[in-house]
């Protein structure tokens, strides 16, 4: 029981199709899309479920896209549709502030996720402090996770603990983490604040680019994580998440208890979010690359829109930014560097 | 010295060394009292081996100096400078605050200086509004621009205490700037911290929203310029590749963008090159010092005449 609600659960699944799905949605969800999607997800048994865009609040810009449905619209609708989950949004510092996140607070978000880079916890100690007194749950998210090793990265988790985070995650976000990679990271944090009794949780967020979101997500759990990010039909950046409906049937093959419906997740991923999935995620090209080279996942479409504007490989572009160790958030230096390839590719001029 | 304005800096750290490397150049400031609050610290133990006269005594001391400063250059806290700003006014004392509490009009030397010579108090905004500002401003005075947004990418050691501490306070002040100094409608800023080694030199993306019928031409040409005004005092500021243009998207309420891709180099006086977010900050200061006290020596030379 990890006292998240009324219902016995060994390992609580959080959904993020509505966040992590918006990049694969371009950010264009629509209010009815995100109704359907809450309904469904709540009716499963989901216990958190996460609306944002995909960059969290305030993401609505020129450098990570522009939301067709302005996010408050979206956040108070899944709050109306929800009867027993709770509502999470996302933010990161030093792009959307306290005032953002208040304005989700009142909308009736019941928890916020405050991401930070995985050295860089320190910028979110007065989100976490506000996040509290507004009566938030909050969790903290090491992005890019596989940059640091396991000892930094449960310092960086004590920090956030001692701002007043009640779960952090181990977040990888280019999808990198290869089983024991995963694992250790958890079990590091694990031993700094969780455990039975802990001070604090440990999650995991995985993503697909090498195939490996679900595997890393069991062996989390066997690591001591207790809250597992999925997505509907793996809706999500880069090659998506691990599936909502994966997770629930191999935890419940392994006998772990989720208490999600894993049939009525499976139908939700088959006839709510596949339907109006318009991009479906896939380990193509790029996002191999991006779970090799060890780039944000999220990348994904503008490196492929730069590619497109340029006429150069967005795989090239994707293992430049892997090489240049960009964070969640440099987007504006994909175009940069599609500039610099496509200046590469410009014929000799002849005597030169 | 009678033709120099006298300088003080109250604020030995960092920020504060690295100004005062640039204003020993100046022609019109001459920096003669450091002040900090801890004793025998590095930045005062500096200022006095270069001949400054320092105290750890606070703004107390200062004010009780027989010559009082014409200029004084607040590098301490937010919180410091509200506390400080109406004893320096009282005693008549020009104020440039390089820190966020922004008492006074918001200040990018190369867009609206010219504007605030009088002003007893003058706020350098921050880090990421000193880079990118002129960029908008040069936007801006071609062709309207309704919505501007900025990406400043930073350095991880570049970063202190103090910034992460208030990361919103940059995000909020930075956007009223492109707004107020930058002349945008509507504005936003975005700022990253990234812990790669080496470190990482300053980035700054400027995003504006434009008609799509703008003279692109024009607009470029007014950024180059721009560029070459900031280069007077930032050496180091310069174009990654030209300003980029996209016709109308779907989401972008039918304007079209452009894109302007910079690295800020610091000088490298005190602080590492790679700083060029808190260089330019510095620069930007002792550029507004020096404009400020060629004002109050002229001033003082048309008095005695």
């Amino acid at each position: 029981m990890g006292g998240w609600d009324d219902i016995e659960r060994d390992v609580r699944i959080v959904d993020t199709t509505l966040r992590d799905g918006s990049h694969a949605m371009a950010h264009q969800f629509t209010e009815s899309q995100v109704r359907d999607t809450v309904r469904a997800l709540d009716g499963a048994g989901v216990s958190l479920i996460e609306v944002s865009h995909g960059d969290g609040l305030g993401g609505s810009t020129f450098n990570y896209g522009f939301s067709a449905t302005d996010e408050r619209m979206l956040i108070a609708a899944a709050v109306d549709e929800a009867r027993h989950a709770k509502i999470a949004v996302l933010m990161l510092p030093g792009l959307a502030t306290v005032t953002d996140l208040t304005v989700a607070a009142d909308l009736g978000a019941g928890a916020v996720r405050i991401a930070t880079h995985c050295t860089e916890a320190e910028v979110s100690i007065q989100h976490f402090q506000a996040a509290r007194k507004l009566g938030l749950e909050t969790v903290g998210f090491l992005m890019l996770s596989h940059m640091s090793t396991p000892e930094a990265l449960a310092k960086q988790g004590r920090i956030m603990v001692d701002a007043g985070c009640q779960c952090v995650y181990v977040v990888d976000s280019a999808g990198a983490l290869i089983l024991e990679d995963a694992a250790e990271r958890i079990a590091a944090l694990v031993a700094e604040f969780g455990g039975q009794d802990g001070e604090a949780q440990v999650g995991y967020h995985g993503h697909q680019n090498l195939s490996f979101g679900v595997a890393n997500s069991v062996l989390a759990y066997r690591a001591g994580a207790r809250q597992i990010d999925g997505s509907l039909a793996a809706l999500g950046a880069g090659a998506g998440n691990s599936p909502t409906e994966v997770l629930a049937a191999t935890f419940d093959r392994i006998g772990v208890v989720t208490g999600v419906d894993k049939d009525a997740l499976m139908a939700a991923a088959e006839d709510v979010v596949k339907p109006y999935i318009t991009r479906l995620p896939v380990m193509d090209r790029s996002s191999i690359v991006q779970g090799f080279a060890g780039v944000y996942s999220s990348f994904l479409l503008h490196a492929e829109r730069a590619a497109e504007r340029y006429g150069v490989p967005a795989h090239e572009i994707l293992y430049r930014c892997g090489e240049r160790r960009y964070v969640g958030g440099q987007e504006d230096m994909i175009i940069n560097i599609a500039l610099e390839i496509a200046a590469e590719n410009e014929p000799v001029p002849a005597g030169a | 010295m009678s033709e120099k304005a006298i300088g003080a800096i109250v604020g030995p750290g960092n920020i504060g060394t690295d100004l005062l490397a640039k204003l020993r150049r100046s022609e019109h400031v001459d920096v003669r009292y450091m002040v900090g609050v801890v004793p025998d610290s590095d930045g005062l133990t500096r200022a006095a081996e270069l001949g400054l006269e320092t105290s750890a005594e606070g703004v107390d001391w200062l004010l009780a100096r027989p010559v009082l400063p014409d200029l004084v250059f607040e590098a301490t806290s937010a919180k410091a400078h509200v506390a400080n700003a109406p004893r320096y006014a009282e005693a008549g004392i020009t104020a440039v605050d390089l820190t966020p509490a922004a008492l006074g009009p918001f200040t990018c030397p190369v867009v609206n200086i010219s504007d605030q010579l009088d002003a007893s108090n003058v706020n350098m905004i921050s880090c990421g509004g000193q880079a990118t500002i002129p960029i908008v401003r040069a936007v801006s005075r071609v062709t309207p621009v309704p919505y501007a947004e900025i990406v400043a990418s930073v350095s991880s050691r570049s970063a202190g205490p103090g910034t992460r501490a208030n990361i919103d306070e940059f995000t909020v002040t930075t956007a009223a700037g492109i707004e107020r100094v930058g002349g945008a409608a509507k504005g936003k800023a975005i700022i990253i911290i990234n812990p790669v080694e080496p470190p990482m030199i300053m980035r700054d993306t400027v995003f504006c929203a434009i008609d799509p019928d703008a003279d692109r031409d024009a607009v470029t040409e007014s950024i180059h310029r721009m560029v070459r005004d900031v280069q007077v005092y930032v050496p180091g500021y310069r174009l990654k590749a030209e300003p980029q243009y996209d016709d109308p998207r779907p989401g972008w309420n039918g304007r079209a963008r452009v894109a302007v891709f910079l690295e800020v180099a610091g000088n490298g006086d005190y602080l590492p090159t790679y700083a060029g977010n808190l260089d330019i900050m510095t620069a930007a200061a002792a550029r507004v010092g020096e404009l400020l006290g060629e004002r109050i020596v002229r001033s003082r030379s048309e008095v005695s005449v």
